[in-house]
């Protein structure tokens, strides 16, 4: 009995990637990361609006691959898949920063080829709700009169999207040294943010989706949003530009896909992603998750992905994380 | 009353015939992975999740299914220890300690109806802390700071000697083991990688999971082949099973330690990152020190030692769900995929969830109820059931142990990089078992190296490196009190511990 029951579960364990070998002429998206995540998530809602929209042939495979913070992914697309025509993977902000800072070890952004970007979720800056800080031109002059008086968490390890939009913030504010800045690494925005509320850390650098339930329940208060313009959704909160220091700080979604692929394949791939962003369902997922449309594809997705991997190293180099 | 009337709505939501099966289907799958060592909570619910979705189950059946599962895999967890002296997962470590001993002695099957009467006697009383509390309990995890994290996990460190060896050295050796191998892996308050050597596959660090099931599953294989043909494997020892149903005067003795333990878990829970692996480690330290200090019985199979490493897990399992629900941050691996299944159920965790989801929150809520009930009522009579496992010859048992080792762990990561470091972890645990290093301080150094050492150097980051704001709250002074009596006082009663080894040295624990 315990055996036939440990064979039914050993089966569901192993389905997914028996799948995967079996059956190659398939589409396949990697994931990056596991089950869950926003890599995940990407590759679930990619495979699900392409096969509805009907531009695929059945359905596609989600291979989730976790190692590195993508890197495992990274170097099994660049070594194992070249030229892999049936082969999507995810990748956002933290593909970039990493490439950037050499994270992905012998990689460069120049061993894949960008396809896509197709949403982006903007930067925050903010505090409890009781907090004496009132708006950004406040917090920064704090920063400025005192740098080690003010300290930041975020959900990200130093070094991360959190902490460089923290960084990018202080350069534009001309802060002598910017290494100077507090920022204090936790393992999620959720356990961040608690640390904000309990009074120990002065400010919160994290996406908006982290702080929109708490800024609802009126337990913090953004002090500037890092997009170019005034969210859609919620134009009350107002942009750090209109308050006078030029920072955005784009969490970008997207794919890649192999670097040895015919150009004919990244073409069609890059019509039928175009086709799905465009697609009613889609919209409305990422509408239903608050992120915004960052819709870039082909050549300028390839361009984008570019410049920034230049401006996260350049930055990277500035506070010595990076050689 | 306004809490009674919410959960009745909670329960009309999910007092439904499909829901039933639902938490039945759950329960079962979810005991069944957390007796399966390196199938764990975590994993049980992620496996699930895609298979909800591509069933299209509604918020309320989803969620059933996957909190079915996860208390479920807590349930499930005590039965490799009891059994097998194998962690199912990794907080059902310490049941080993006395589950095992238990069997030895030929009470398997009192082991497993106590356990999962404690089991039950957790989750519930945490089940209702949860619904009670939960809004006012956030204000405990607002409390702790990166200081006091500290504090709580040195707690942890300090009463280890106590715990798993008559050896102190060798637990504080393998202590320092299980810290060394937390190191490895990207260091988040710098970016910098230490200890990886330029290897991909060390960027993220090393899971604990592969950790567990090589020390613990693997080690256990090699001693069998080591053994094998000469026939004093030890496992040959058990023949029979015990009572299937615990007596009544062992259930009313361990009375006393199910509402300490509780208190102590459901705590442990609450707190983000402390999670049901503290739970049942502080319960079971607790209770050593309360009961049985000079260490006469503990380890040796007491009842109590089994009853309070599993009220406190699944106390903790259910306080977890506190901060994940009312604060959106999960308080451990498994409450983190849980969010992941919220979030994309479209439902934010958060601080409105009580106000604006109200129906999603009790209905989870009495799911917990109806899967814990559910899970007392599979879990006693299958106990003769899962006892059987007893009776499988070793050789027939070993290589399904390393089967199922190998593909649990090839299912989580897909890397066969795991799969190798499986291996040395397995012939490790087999060195470590020879030379009677005990295991458990190696995993609890990798589950709460890392929290502890990010948490110190958090508070100094933001006190610019001054020492003092360590002890800078009454909140941190009284844990490091704890600390200090958690170390100090197994020293006093020292004498009188090795007194009474010395009168019992024909019966040596197990220790790992």
């Amino acid at each position: 009995m315990i055996r036939i029951l440990s064979a039914a579960v050993l089966a569901a364990v192993t389905a997914l990637p028996v799948a995967a070998q079996d059956k190659p002429s398939n589409t396949e998206c990697i994931a990056p990361a596991a089950p869950g995540g926003g890599w995940d998530f990407i590759c679930r809602t990619v495979a699900k609006v392409l096969r509805d929209e009907g531009l695929i042939d059945g359905t596609m495979q989600v291979t989730n691959m976790t190692g590195g913070g993508g890197g495992v992914a990274y170097a099994h697309v660049v070594s194992k898949r070249n030229e892999d025509e049936k082969l999507l993977i995810a990748a956002s902000n933290g593909t970039t920063t990493r490439l950037a800072q050499g994270a992905f070890p012998g990689a460069t952004e120049d061993d894949v080829r960008w396809l896509a970007s197709f949403g982006a979720e903007y930067g925050v800056i903010a505090v409890a709700a009781d907090s004496e800080i009132d708006d950004l031109p406040e917090l920064v002059e704090m920063m400025k009169a005192d740098p080690r008086s003010v300290s930041f968490a975020g959900g990200s390890a130093v070094g991360g999207y959190d902490h460089l939009k923290i960084l990018k913030l202080a350069k534009v504010a001309e802060l002598e040294d910017v290494r100077q800045v507090k920022y204090v690494a936790f393992s999620g925005g959720g356990e961040a943010m608690t640390q904000v509320l309990g009074g120990s850390i002065t400010a919160f650098s994290g996406d908006f989706s982290e702080v929109r339930g708490f800024v609802e329940a009126g337990d913090m208060r953004i002090v500037a949003v890092l997009s170019p313009e005034r969210l859609e959704q919620f134009d009350q909160f107002p942009t750090a530009i209109e308050q006078g220091y030029d920072v955005t700080g784009p969490n970008w979604r997207g794919l890649y896909v192999p670097k040895g692929i015919s150009d004919e394949t990244y073409d069609a791939w890059n019509q039928a992603i175009q086709k799905m962003v465009a697609s009613e369902e889609f919209q409305k997922i990422r509408a239903d998750q608050g992120i915004e449309a960052l819709d870039l594809f082909g050549a300028d997705a390839d361009k984008f992905v570019h410049e920034n991997v230049a401006e996260i190293r350049a930055l990277s180099k500035e506070i010595g994380l990076i050689q | 009353m306004e809490f009674l009337s919410s959960l009745g709505v909670g329960f009309d939501a999910a007092l439904t015939f499909s829901n039933l099966g639902i938490a039945l289907i759950g329960a079962f799958l979810g005991t069944m992975m957390g007796a399966l060592p390196g199938l764990g909570p975590a994993n049980g619910v992620a496996i699930l999740i895609p298979i909800a979705f591509s069933i299209g189950l509604g918020p309320l059946p989803s969620l059933i299914l996957m909190t079915s599962v996860y208390y479920g895999a807590m349930y499930g967890g005590r039965i490799s220890s009891i059994l097998l002296n194998i962690p199912g997962d990794e907080p059902a470590m310490m049941t080993c300690l006395d589950g095992y001993p238990m069997a030895r002695k030929g009470m398997a099957g009192e082991a497993l109806s106590l356990s999962g009467i404690a089991s039950f006697i957790g989750a519930i009383f945490a089940t209702i802390g949860l619904a009670l509390l939960a809004p006012q309990l956030v204000k405990i995890a607002l409390l702790f700071g990166p200081a006091e994290y500290f504090a709580l996990f040195t707690i942890a460190f300090a009463t280890l000697g106590g715990i798993s060896s008559t050896n102190q050295a060798k637990a504080a050796f393998a202590a320092a083991v299980g810290l060394a191998i937390a190191m490895i892996g990207v260091d988040t308050q710098t970016g910098v990688q230490r200890f990886t050597f330029g290897e991909v596959h060390l960027f993220d660090g090393i899971d604990f999971l592969i950790a567990i099931v090589g020390l613990f599953a693997l080690s256990e294989v090699f001693i069998f082949l080591e053994h094998r043909g000469s026939g004093d494997h030890k496992e040959q020892g058990i023949t029979s099973i015990g009572r299937v149903l615990a007596p009544w005067s062992m259930i009313r003795s361990c009375i006393p330690t199910f509402g300490r333990s509780t208190v102590i878990g459901f705590l442990a829970g609450v707190l983000p990152g402390a999670g049901a692996s503290l739970g049942s480690f502080l319960s079971y330290s607790v209770e050593k020190q309360i009961v049985d200090p000079t260490g006469k019985t503990f380890g040796k199979g007491d009842p109590r030692g089994v009853a309070a490493p599993e009220v406190g897990n699944n106390a903790a399992a259910g306080g977890a769900l506190v901060p994940m629900l009312a604060l959106g941050v999960p308080g451990s691996g498994t409450t983190a995929v849980l969010l992941a299944v919220l979030l994309s159920l479209n439902i934010t965790p958060g601080p409105l969830l009580f106000s604006q989801n109200p129906d999603v929150v009790w209905g989870l809520i009495a799911a917990l109820f109806i899967a814990n009930v559910m899970l007392l009522i599979l879990n006693i009579p299958l106990v003769g059931l899962f006892s059987r496992v007893l009776l499988v010859p070793v050789h027939i048992l070993m290589p399904l142990v390393a089967m199922v080792s190998f593909v649990g762990i090839y299912g989580i990561s897909g890397s066969s990089f795991d799969l190798i470091l499986m291996v040395i972890f397995g012939v490790v645990g087999w060195l470590f078992r020879k030379l009677d290093i005990p295991l458990v301080p190696v995993i609890l150094g990798i589950l709460l190296g890392n929290e502890m050492e990010v948490n110190l150097r958090r508070a100094m980051t933001l006190s610019d490196g001054d020492w003092l704001t360590l002890v800078g709250s009454p909140l941190s002074i009284t844990l490091w009190a704890l600390a200090i009596i958690g170390f100090v006082a197994p020293m006093i009663f020292g004498r009188k511990v090795k007194r009474a080894i010395a009168e019992e040295s024909d019966e040596i624990a197990v220790g790992d």
